[in-house]
């Protein structure tokens, strides 16, 4: 039987990687190789995953050294010499295996202000919004992100900057920025200004390049770094 | 392969001590903008610069023949005043990232080094201007 040589990581921040040999399959993902190893092999292996069809994200990892959705990545796409190599995400603290600690990087939505911030109430109409208005268009190209950490593992400028909000969250506070019924643009634009925010931002493309559904945050934060020098211009930061 | 101990995951994530150099981010926004305006001046003026060194070179002016022409050139020095200004703006807040970002520089004292920098090449760049639009003294 054809067998594909593994290679996983196995610990928290100190480790190393454990070899395993995983038979290989027509149409195998990642995600199929990582749970053969646990369900077959050594059920001590930790790792997590929900859908299995690209709709969670909770399945990221680092596979050959890019990070990846693992249920959406064929073997065949991306084994070299029938062997692959699976790490959990960079720049995130590792709690066992393949599980990172996805804390620091929702608690950077937040502090990006990314929460909606509703203007009317639920007495008013409802707001109607063109489907072609400038600000529509570009916060429905940042809208679909299911916040997998991809982009946050990608990021040079994170793993130089533990402080930076990274491309998710700054993404994110765009499509807020571009909302009409948002009502807090002010305090939005001075959270995600300065060296942890988007000014910080080499335009390296490492998020968009990698981002599985095909986003752009690097045009999201060239965006805000747009809107905030506007706000500072007229003394509005 | 078998269980060696590496590092190599959760990399880029370390417990690196974070402080602030205190600046706000309006500042850090206004630094943001003027390296951005310098650095759009910058490209005027090195294409300028670099031509005129080629015309030198080319036409094989000597170092005489140089001072002749840019010595009591008030439109010389006010162009290469501005350059200087260019660098003196453009070149410090590149540096305070550089130094912010690779060597974890996030000190207040950062930020009177990089000013200090900023005035030493302005000043030093003002003196050459000066004296090429002056002539030996």
């Amino acid at each position: 039987m054809n067998m594909l040589q593994v290679s996983v990581w196995r610990g928290a921040a100190s480790g190393g990687y454990r070899s395993y040999e995983v038979p290989r399959r027509e149409s195998q993902s990642v995600l199929d190789v990582v749970t053969y190893i646990q369900r077959s092999i050594d059920p001590t292996l930790a790792y997590r995953f929900a859908c299995r069809v690209g709709m969670c994200g909770a399945c990221a990892m680092t596979v050959n050294g890019v990070a990846r959705w693992t249920c959406r990545t064929h073997v065949a796409k991306v084994a070299k010499d029938n062997a692959i190599q699976i790490a959990p995400l960079a720049n995130l603290p590792v709690v066992k295996d393949l599980v990172t600690d996805m804390r620091e990087f929702f608690d950077k939505w937040a502090r990006a202000r990314g929460q909606f911030a509703p203007r009317s109430t639920r007495k008013d109409d409802f707001a109607r919004v063109a489907s072609g208005s400038p600000g529509r268009v570009a916060a429905d190209a940042g809208i679909e992100c299911i916040g997998c950490g991809v982009c946050y593992a990608s990021c040079d400028v994170v793993s130089w900057n533990p402080d930076y909000l990274g491309p998710a969250a700054l993404n994110r506070a765009w499509t807020l920025v571009n909302d009409v019924r948002d009502g807090a643009r002010r305090e939005r634009l001075a959270a995600v200004a300065g060296d942890a925010g988007c000014h910080a931002c080499h335009t390296h493309l490492s998020c968009s390049e990698h981002c599985p559904k095909n986003i752009t945050p690097t045009a999201s934060i060239a965006g805000l770094k747009r809107a905030v020098a506007l706000a500072a211009w007229k003394g509005e930061l | 392969m078998e269980g060696g101990v590496v590092s190599g995951a959760g990399q880029g994530y370390a417990a690196r001590p974070v402080a602030a150099s205190g600046t706000s981010a309006k500042t850090e926004t206004w630094l943001w903008i003027a390296q951005r305006a310098s650095a759009a001046l910058l490209a005027l003026c090195v294409l300028v610069h670099l031509v005129t060194i080629i015309y030198a070179v080319r036409h094989g002016l000597s170092g005489a023949a140089i001072l002749e022409r840019t010595q009591g050139n008030a439109a010389g020095l006010a162009f290469y005043s501005l350059y200087v200004l260019a660098i003196a703006v453009h070149a410090p807040i590149g540096l305070r990232t550089l130094c912010q970002e690779w060597l974890g520089w996030r000190k207040a004292s950062l930020n009177w080094c990089i000013a200090l920098l900023a005035l030493a090449l302005f000043a030093f760049g003002l003196r050459a201007g000066w004296a090429v639009f002056a002539g030996p003294a």
